[in-house]
């Protein structure tokens, strides 16, 4: 029982951490401002939703598990408000960002 | 939605002058609901459960509530966690189209080739309230490869999305659909 919920827990672990890796990643490859916000989300849902989620394995269901839900729900309020603040900012002092190239579609309204 | 919270507070305090006589009595519910959904949190940050911490939690909790009334911010505002079965539904949705977008972000990112094509998104949204709006933006900017630029309150929003088929899938708008869903058991906001 025990060795199931480590197993468990430590692919949650991994694969979380692998995301943040990913995450990371994106910040050097990603060629602007705003598209290195999305690399940043990685962390902030991904990364940070797996991590707590194999640590809650690893504290087992107690009072702990509660805490650490609670942190996970301020993340997922708190990241996407920091980001669109950045983002917005960004925006508003005219950053402009790099579009692009545009693909046979629909005629877009941008 | 800088914007939407400012707009949103001087409705707030607007409304708290005009009704500032009854308001006393009007928000005696969501003044205890605040005090319930405080000392519950306290109950379970603590972990110690003797009659003097407690004792310490409660009067801690009843001196908040009492500044929150005074200050006149208790009202639904103060306290938007609608659990309702609507928003039971949702949450496993979000999640998994979260999940979804992270590993499509990470394939894209992991590529050699780096197949991304950044564009600014024009979005109507059809929430009616506040907070559907904020939820949806915050739904969006949650989700990676979408970041919610600017969100207005006649529902105009700007989307920075990292692909055409991703900016395509915002404008079929499932989420704002699914989020204008979550708000229709609310009572439409009384102000105009």
């Amino acid at each position: 029982m025990a060795g199931a919920l480590d197993v468990l827990s430590w692919a949650c672990l991994l694969t979380g951490s692998f995301f943040a890796l990913v995450s990371s990643l994106a910040m050097l490859r990603l060629p602007d401002f705003y598209s290195r916000v999305h690399g940043a989300s990685i962390t902030d849902t991904m990364g940070a939703g797996l991590i707590l989620l194999g640590l809650v394995f690893q504290a087992g269901f107690s009072l702990v598990t509660v805490k650490l839900a609670l942190v996970l729900m301020f993340l997922v309020i708190t990241g996407p408000t920091a980001s669109h603040a950045l983002a917005k900012a960004a925006y508003r002092l005219g950053l402009e960002p790099v579009i692009g190239p545009e693909e046979e579609e629909s005629p877009s309204q941008t | 939605m800088e914007d939407l919270k400012r707009e949103g507070h001087d409705f707030a305090s607007s409304d708290a002058g005009d009704m500032a006589g009854d308001a006393m009595m009007g928000n005696v519910r969501p003044a205890l609901n605040l005090l319930v959904v405080l000392f519950g949190m306290w109950l379970l940050w603590s972990g110690h459960y003797t009659t003097q911490l407690i004792g310490f939690g409660l009067v801690s909790c009843l001196g908040v509530v009492l500044l929150c009334w005074r200050m006149g911010i208790v009202d639904r505002e103060a306290l938007p966690l609608d659990l309702t079965w609507r928003t039971l539904r949702y949450i496993p949705w979000l999640t998994l189209e979260v999940v979804k977008s992270n590993i499509d972000l990470a394939k894209r990112v992991l590529s050699p080739r780096l197949p991304i094509s950044p564009q600014l998104v024009e979005l109507q949204a059809t929430q009616k309230t506040d907070l559907g709006r904020i939820t949806f933006a915050n739904s969006i900017t949650l989700t990676p490869s979408t970041v919610t630029i600017e969100a207005r309150r006649d529902g105009r929003f700007v989307v920075h999305a990292l692909a055409h088929e991703i900016a395509q899938d915002l404008r079929n708008g499932e989420m704002d659909r699914r989020v204008s869903r979550l708000e229709k058991v609310e009572k439409p906001e009384s102000a105009s």
